[in-house]
């Protein structure tokens, strides 16, 4: 990976935007490193640590660029350039 | 990572692991699929004739969202014949209901369905603002629940609808079976799993999503983008049911077929029904139907009233149930 940084997509949806102002959409950007999955053991920023947490709690959905995350191998998914992850709860209201 | 084929069509690209079946497949599949199971439902089960006029239970949360699309488009697709309606249950809670509220009314245009909307207020005279005030957020999902069952009843007779059809989704079913078992609450044990059910009213109540997960439902209302609303109730600290979902999320992440298995086992217990011949009667204050001298929602009313000290029954509320009832029995 040649940048330095990884621009990333976040889409809070399911109550989860609650957590963040109220807000859906979030631009972030994070280093990019040899190995960028989208969890392993050392968290870098904030919102990394965020979508660490929420991720391994249950009721917590999400998808890579559209795609349930558990076709592009959960927790080993490497991140890319311009991906949009989408993270919804299950958990609220009927 | 290459992309996947769907394992139905073999040519899209797949974009969900279906939690039931571990299959991978493409978007069209997946609303193929979804809508055909729950139809299957509906049809295994009879739910419905040719006629029936049908209340969705619509709280502008995912799963009655999800439940009045997939019911106007079931009806249009496989001519069921049915009139259908949205029914919401205005509770009164001010930042949460006022707002769910206006996502149903947006389903209303959207869906082209025609809407009545209920109020706690309207009904009992109370909203669950002032409830929650008197007594505190303790046991307030008790009124909830009484008044909510009522209310819909109430308001289906209103619609003159035979039937009222709720979002109930597989993961909230089993968690009720959990839930039951845990409080050894035997004859709500074998209930609870039942499609359709029939109170002391003549109204029947179904959950067209009973074999339906929550996973699916949210991916569906997700790539469909349903307008819905997605706050958890501000009074409902349900600690038990939290710790039964928490649990059960736990089960299904390590075997996604636990769900269902816990819907099976709670059908499979046979519970032994007391043969219930207690007179059917009517409610002495709001002349609804009850096997007691009132029923359960003037008895929580009488308690809240006494609470409240010269308060006393607010007669202009009690005329008002006095003529909803006169209504729903001049309509069936
Ligand atoms: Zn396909
Ligand atoms: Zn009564």
């Amino acid at each position: 990976m040649s940048l330095d940084q990884l621009n990333l997509k976040i889409v809070f949806g399911g109550g989860l935007e609650l957590l963040f102002s109220n807000q859906r959409s979030h631009n972030i950007s994070i280093p990019s490193r040899v190995n960028s999955k989208l969890y392993n053991g050392e968290t870098t920023t904030t919102e990394e640590q965020n979508i660490k947490s929420f991720s391994r709690r249950p009721g917590i959905l999400v998808l890579i660029n559209d795609t349930d995350w558990e076709l592009e191998g959960e927790g080993d998914y490497v991140l890319n350039d311009g991906d949009e992850i989408v993270l919804i709860s299950t958990l609220h209201g009927g | 990572m290459p992309a996947r084929s769907c394992a139905l069509c073999n040519k899209a690209n797949a974009i969900l692991k279906r939690p039931k079946t571990g299959q991978q497949i493409c978007k069209q599949c997946f609303f193929i699929v979804f809508e055909t199971e729950v139809h299957n439902t509906i049809t295994n089960a009879n739910l419905f004739k040719p006629g029936d006029r049908v209340a969705i239970g619509a709280s502008g949360g995912k799963d009655s969202t999800v439940l009045a699309y997939v019911m106007k488009t079931l009806n249009d697709r496989y001519n069921y014949g049915l009139q259908l309606y949205l029914l919401s249950i205005d509770e009164g809670i001010t930042g949460y209901r006022d707002d769910s509220l206006e996502t149903v009314k947006r389903n209303q245009t959207q869906y082209d369905l025609p809407l009545k909307i209920l109020s706690y207020d309207e009904l009992y005279g109370w909203t669950m603002d002032r409830i929650v005030e008197q007594i505190g957020k303790k046991n307030n999902c008790t009124f909830c629940g009484v008044f909510r069952r009522q209310a819909l009843d109430r308001g289906a007779s209103m619609l003159n609808v035979d039937h009222i059809v709720t979002g109930h989704n597989a993961d909230d079913i089993a968690e009720t079976v959990l839930m039951n078992i845990m409080r050894g609450d035997i004859a709500r044990l074998g209930r609870c799993t039942l499609i359709c059910t029939q109170g002391e009213d003549t109204i029947k109540r179904s959950k067209p999503f009973k074999y339906t997960y929550e996973k699916e439902i949210v991916m569906y209302a997700y790539f469909k983008k349903l307008d819905y609303f997605s706050t958890e109730c501000i009074y409902s600290p349900d600690a038990y049911r939290g710790h039964a979902r928490a649990f059960l999320k736990d089960l299904e992440a390590a075997r996604p077929s636990a769900i269902i298995d816990i819907i099976h086992s709670g059908e499979a217990f046979e519970v032994a029904e007391e043969i219930k011949l207690k007179d059917q009667r009517t409610c002495t204050r709001c002349g609804y139907i009850s096997s007691n001298e009132l029923c359960k929602a003037c008895a929580l009313l009488e308690g809240l009233e006494r609470g409240i000290a010269g308060m006393g029954v607010n007669q202009y509320h009690l005329d008002n149930l006095k003529q909803y009832r006169r209504e729903s029995i001049a309509q069936h």
